[in-house]
């Protein structure tokens, strides 16, 4: 059970629930119940339709009134009369930040998830997860000052000078001016953000491994990692992708711990593939400006921000749910 | 007695059957270890942030003027003050939040488990998955465009509690479809043939069998939606004094707290910052385990 993440990939698969329609009368109240609970239902459907509808409503207008092309321009001014704003910027920066937060988490949430459940004794296993689980009940404003405020030296000192002392030949990891926090810094808070959820998840559809699979292996005398690549991670593997989109999804979204730490670049900063550079994400841009929101055409340019992240993590989301959908087309 | 000597044992053992190769052992090993690091790594920062909030967080909590106080006319330079305005905001924040999101949450899964099949119930299941990913900033976003933009409303305390809804709502309805799930069909076949309508026995079988598992299910989305900051940030602003109203004025709470003095040097404010994380880790970590424990006494489990 992963209600901590408030997602679970083991229950869209149906687990034959109860009979339905059976056991209705027709009566006053089986038709209320029934009603109340269809309602429900389709709030929730017409609440997410109409996030999308009023995003896209109220950035229409700023969208038109935007001087420079929306996708391709780098610059996000909404100062003065004229609104110049384009994504280019804070997209690579989401992106860029969100995907290494991913590429280190999923090893070590894989490696927990089987620690978990096939590896710790029985007696241990379940205060372990509860360990994990706890640290996604730390706040993520938490994660953020913890980042900005303790981990920034250890972290320059141990891992981004290093890297760019070995690695600055590539453009990736050429060293900036920058001296606050950098997109790696974000990355590594992310991926302890995201590892309580991914791991939740793995664990779940590891503990779901057929028993006959791995005694299959290991009566065939495979090793307790043989067993595992053979039995466990095959029969994983959709649910782990799954997991890591919607790990994925989480660190795009993330707003104050990106916030924190992020150093924002002065207006006409020159590119930079670099990940020892600043910049903000849709989410931190958002919130930096959060205090402007005072005419309609600029709050309405962030609203465009708002929901191109809307729209990337609804895709994001899409994919986890197809992946899981597929596994569950093959196991039936 | 030579009946009673063990059978002796073969001295050969065939080849197939052998302890596996030297590789083949040193790789198994290997695995052993890194997946116990992976588990250590884990750990790692989990503890280090909690060391880290309560070795500077720790010693303001014990003033029971922390429980007590509000951060009126108290500036960054001078010590004192408390966190009462930010703790009673987010409690305020959160109540209503839960009181909104609860019949929602458990009406939209008494539909998936008892009523849906079918076209809509998958399309109700695929938004509540995507409801699950939408960022809190998007959230606050769309409430902000309804209400300040369209409505033209200020931003008070129950429009923070609507935005914080659409995060709550998802993990109230996964919970508790779980919970639904696992009540076992012989109860709901019992009550059938007793001729109880399924009304009835939806909300005196189903939902009391079923009961501690959502409390912990509306326990661990409270936990969640307590330590949003960003719908804070866009539709709470921040006030250093008690305001219980919902409906006027700015209302304080501890993420917005936190924030407001982040950036700050010095050390009075420096130690509220810090102990304000605590709290809200606290208060978090508290609903955490309160929700485990729930879930320790329930009646159905898997």
């Amino acid at each position: 059970m992963s209600t901590i993440t408030g997602a679970s990939v083991v229950d869209t698969v149906d687990q034959g629930g109860p009979p339905a329609g059976g056991g209705s009368t027709g009566r006053l109240g089986d038709r209320l119940m029934a009603g109340a609970a269809k309602g429900a239902g389709i709030l929730v459907i017409g609440l997410v339709v109409l996030v999308g509808a009023f995003l896209l409503s109220r950035a229409a207008p700023a969208l038109a009134a935007n001087q420079a092309n929306f996708v391709t321009t780098r610059v996000f001014s909404v100062d003065g009369g004229t609104l110049r704003f384009g994504i280019v910027d804070l997209l690579w920066v989401t992106v860029l930040s969100s995907v290494i937060a991913m590429a280190l988490a999923v090893p070590v949430a894989i490696g927990v998830a089987l620690f978990i459940t096939q590896y710790a004794p029985r007696r241990l296993a379940t205060p372990a997860a509860y360990l994990i689980d706890l640290l996604a009940a730390v706040p993520s404003i938490v994660y953020g000052l913890w980042g900005a405020k303790v981990l920034l030296q250890p972290y320059r000192e141990h891992v981004q000078d290093p890297l760019a002392h070995a690695l600055g030949w590539i453009p990736l990891f050429r060293s900036t001016s920058v001296s606050a926090g950098t997109i790696l810094l974000v990355s590594i808070v992310l991926a302890i953000m995201i590892l309580p959820i991914i791991t939740a998840l793995s664990r779940e559809v590891f503990a779901q491994t057929p028993v006959a699979h791995k005694e299959g292996a290991l009566a065939l005398g495979a090793t307790r990692w043989e067993m595992i690549r053979t039995a466990v991670l095959p029969f994983g593997r959709p649910g782990v992708i799954s997991a890591s989109m919607l790990g994925l999804g989480r660190a795009l979204g993330e707003t104050i711990a990106v916030t924190i730490i992020l150093s924002t670049l002065p207006g006409g900063a020159p590119w930079s593939f670099s990940v020892f550079n600043g910049g903000e994400t849709f989410a931190s841009r958002i919130a930096n400006n959060a205090a402007e929101f005072d005419t309609p055409a600029k709050t309405g340019a962030f609203i465009a921000a708002g929901l191109v992240l809307f729209l990337l993590t609804f895709a994001v989301n899409a994919v986890a749910r197809i992946v899981i959908e597929r596994r569950k087309a093959f196991t039936e | 007695m030579t009946a009673l000597a063990p059978p002796e044992r073969p001295t050969v053992v065939p080849a197939g059957l052998a302890k596996p190769s030297g590789r083949r052992s040193v790789t198994n090993l290997a695995a052993t270890v890194l997946v116990t690091l992976a588990f250590v790594i884990a750990v790692v920062p989990l503890v280090w942030i909690l060391w880290t909030v309560l070795s500077k967080g720790l010693t303001l909590l014990f003033d029971q003027q922390w429980w007590l106080n509000s951060q009126r006319g108290i500036t960054s330079r001078r010590e004192g003050g408390g966190a009462y305005h930010a703790i009673l905001g987010t409690l305020l924040q959160a109540a209503v939040t839960a009181l909104i999101s609860v019949p929602i949450g458990v009406l939209t899964a008494i539909y998936l488990v008892e009523y849906g099949r079918g076209r809509l119930a998958r399309a109700v299941s695929f938004m509540v998955d995507i409801l699950t990913g939408i960022p809190s900033i998007v959230a606050a976003l769309f409430i902000y465009a309804l209400w300040v933009t369209t409505f033209g409303l200020d931003r008070v305390g129950v429009s923070v509690s609507f935005a914080l809804v659409l995060l709550m709502v998802p993990v109230v309805v996964r919970s508790t479809e779980e919970m639904l799930k696992l009540v076992p069909n012989e109860l709901r076949e019992a009550s059938y043939a007793l001729g109880v309508p399924k009304w009835r026995t939806i909300s005196s079988i189903v939902l009391p069998t079923a009961f501690s598992g959502i409390v912990t299910g509306v326990l661990l989305g409270l936990a969640r939606v307590m330590g949003e900051t960003a719908p804070l940030l866009i539709l709470g602003p921040y006030s250093k004094s008690i305001n219980t109203d919902l409906f006027h004025g700015f209302m304080a709470a501890l993420p917005t707290m936190i924030n407001q003095d982040r950036t700050e040097a010095l050390q009075p404010a420096v130690e509220r910052v810090w102990a304000a994380a605590l709290t809200l880790v606290l208060l978090v970590m508290a609903l955490n385990i309160l929700g485990r424990v729930v879930a320790h006494f329930s009646s159905v489990r898997k």
